[in-house]
């Protein structure tokens, strides 16, 4: 049995011809080609990635969410405050990509992918636990980790890291006083 | 006092009992309707059963809550339910530099620390651009291969205990303590040794240590000789274990099942061999496959893999290229302590080193390897500082526990016990 298989295509070269007006921009870093692409097509184009003979970037690695909130002012250079990274894999091909997107710090939202990929059913779960960034249409958006009645969304990089300071004798009754926030009037949590 | 306690909630309990009625029920989620969609229409009204299992269940391997909804004793669905080892590692990482967030990673999968430490250290290599010495990375494959049996090992034993097969447990756990022994001569530390650093590795190999192995390797084939005699053709395992839980492949591609799990059903994808890492391209290894996807493939490619493993560690035995064991690039990988008597140049790096750190450029990877359980990823996103923005690891229990729901429907719940033994899930690994 023989069976034909399309020759690989350049994902970046197909991208242009086919979505032009999704992509905004196309990043390589250290071998890893980045597809920054415009949130609401995201269906369309991970379809067109899984679908399309020459690309066939069938497997779901890994979704994951960034903050680029910069305590200083600004999102580091970046256009928007979050940004959510797709890693797709072609098993025919043996390559990857990772498709990005980003969005706004005003109610964050994007389509969700549990249409293309039953996988981005939990790791979507994840990132609306922790960053707060909702996915449009997910069949279970409950929290993933943290306890359902939890405030905050603690990836995000304004949350702070909190810790509990060790109690002694001559202060535990400082810190009780500040309980459930034990951290509170000490020092915050210094950044780099 | 205490029996007013005890009274008083022997009281809430009556009261509870009575008031139950169809719309309610004694899980967390609280009250039913919060369920409305996930469970089928027939649990609104009672009809069904839904049954909490865990988080404190043995055989959920941790603390993994299901919650099942049973007709009888067949499963309509189950909503797996997880979070409770959260511990904010990928959180916390972002506020340590990248040397020191290594002991972090080897309590995200504490069944195989060195496969953790192994990808963060390959994701920070390749955002800072350091090099791994030839003898490095052999190490890191015999750590690596190492800690495969090891946690195979326990997978196999509490697999067995599950299924109420008590003695391979005890078996198992006499073997893998041999192992651990091994980790202990490599780095002080029997379970979390952060042996693996960015760089290469954190110390060389000592003098006892290739002969004790080689002890172990000429021992361990006929153990797991042993642990096949007790299990691969006991009627009773097979009764237990055949046809039950299967994932046809393309269900587990859409379901992002990777590693023995995806391999069980004939879906012939190793990272170790597809993108080769850490000089795996040099072994000569083969990648078990099943045919049927169900709970015995899963369980004798495991089986399998102990073979491929050990044929591994022998291979990298026989040659382990001289040279460095980590890199010599002073800028990324402290000098060695004896450097610090006699250059001030070495005493500057190694205060700068392990106070602040070296900076690392504003920009993404992902790197993936084969850790036992399957692809474990780490995305790690750099400021241009010596803190990262952000890092995530993919692991593989999260994605197969996000798959049981799927695989388990319409068994029994005897079998969910030998589903969640069969894709090895370890809830530190899911929940970080």
């Amino acid at each position: 049995m023989s069976v034909h298989i399309a020759k690989a295509l350049d994902p970046v070269e197909a991208m242009r011809k086919a979505h032009a007006d999704a992509l905004i921009d196309v990043a390589t870093f250290k071998d890893e080609v980045t597809l920054i692409i415009k949130p609401e097509t995201l269906v369309t184009v991970a379809r067109y990635l899984r679908d399309t003979p020459g690309l066939i970037y069938n497997f779901l690695s890994d979704i994951s969410a960034v903050d680029y909130f910069n305590p200083q002012g600004g999102y580091d250079g970046r256009p928007e405050r979050f940004a959510v990274s797709y890693h797709l894999y072609s098993m025919l091909y043996n390559r990857r990509i990772r498709v990005k997107t980003f969005v706004a710090e005003e109610e964050p939202h994007v389509p969700t992918l549990t249409v293309v990929w039953p996988a981005a059913n939990w790791l979507e779960r994840e990132i609306i636990d922790m960053m707060g960034i909702t996915f449009d249409g997910h069949p279970d958006p409950r929290r993933l980790l943290m306890p359902k009645d939890w405030d905050g969304h603690p990836h995000r990089r304004d949350y702070p890291l909190g810790y509990e300071q060790v109690m002694f004798s001559f202060n535990v009754e400082d810190i009780i006083k500040h309980k459930p926030n034990a951290k509170d009037g000490q020092e915050e949590n210094t950044r780099q | 006092m205490t029996l007013n306690v005890l009274e008083r909630d022997a009281q809430k309990l009556g009261e509870g009992a009575g008031e139950m009625s169809s719309g309610q029920m004694a899980t967390w989620e609280g009250s039913v309707e919060e369920l409305r969609g996930l469970v089928s229409e027939r649990a609104m009204t009672g009809e069904t059963m839904l049954l909490n299992m865990g988080p404190h269940h043995p055989s959920t391997h941790g603390v993994l809550r299901l919650l099942l909804e049973l007709d009888g004793e067949e499963i309509v669905t189950c909503l797996p339910d997880i979070g409770f080892l959260h511990t904010g590692i990928e959180k916390n990482i972002e506020s340590k530099s990248y040397e020191k967030a290594v002991t972090l990673t080897d309590r995200m999968d504490y069944l195989s620390p060195m496969s953790n430490n192994a990808v963060f250290s390959m994701a920070v290599e390749k955002l800072a651009g350091i090099d791994v010495p030839v003898r490095a990375q052999t190490i890191r494959v015999i750590c690596l291969e190492l800690q495969r049996i090891s946690s195979h090992l326990v997978w196999l034993g509490t697999h067995a205990l599950d299924m109420g097969a008590m003695s391979v447990f005890l078996y198992a756990f006499r073997e893998r303590e041999k192992i651990l022994d091994l980790f202990e001569m490599l780095s002080g530390q029997r379970l979390m040794g952060s042996y693996i650093r960015p760089g290469g590795v954190w110390r060389d190999l000592p003098a006892e240590f290739l002969p004790a192995l080689q002890v172990f390797i000429d021992d361990f084939p006929r153990r797991v000789k042993d642990y096949e005699s007790l299990l691969t053709k006991n009627p009773i395992w097979i009764d237990r274990t055949q046809g039950i839980g299967v994932v046809e492949p393309d269900e587990a591609l859409a379901y992002g099942m990777t590693g023995p799990t995806l391999r069980a059903s004939g879906v012939n994808w190793d990272i170790r061999k597809a993108m080769p890492y850490s000089g795996y391209e040099q072994f000569d290894f083969d990648v078990p496959l099943g045919e049927h996807g169900d709970v015995f493939d899963r369980f004798y490619v495991r089986i399998l893999e102990f073979h491929e493993s050990v044929r591994i560690i022998q291979q990298a035995m026989k040659n382990i290229p001289g040279g460095a064991f980590r890199s010599e690039n002073r800028k990324f990988v402290p000098p060695p302590r004896a450097e610090l008597g006699r250059s001030m140049e070495a005493v500057i790096h190694h205060f700068k080193l392990w106070t602040e750190g070296y900076n690392v450029p504003d920009g993404e990877v992902y790197v993936a390897i084969e850790s036992p359980r399957g692809e474990i990823g780490c995305y790690l996103h750099g400021t241009g500082g010596n803190k990262p923005r952000r890092v995530h690891f993919k692991t593989p229990s999260l994605m197969h526990i996000s798959s049981l729901g799927k695989v388990s429907q319409g068994h029994m719940i005897a079998d969910v016990v030998a589903i969640i033994g069969s894709i090895d899930i370890v809830l530190g690994d899911s929940d970080r």
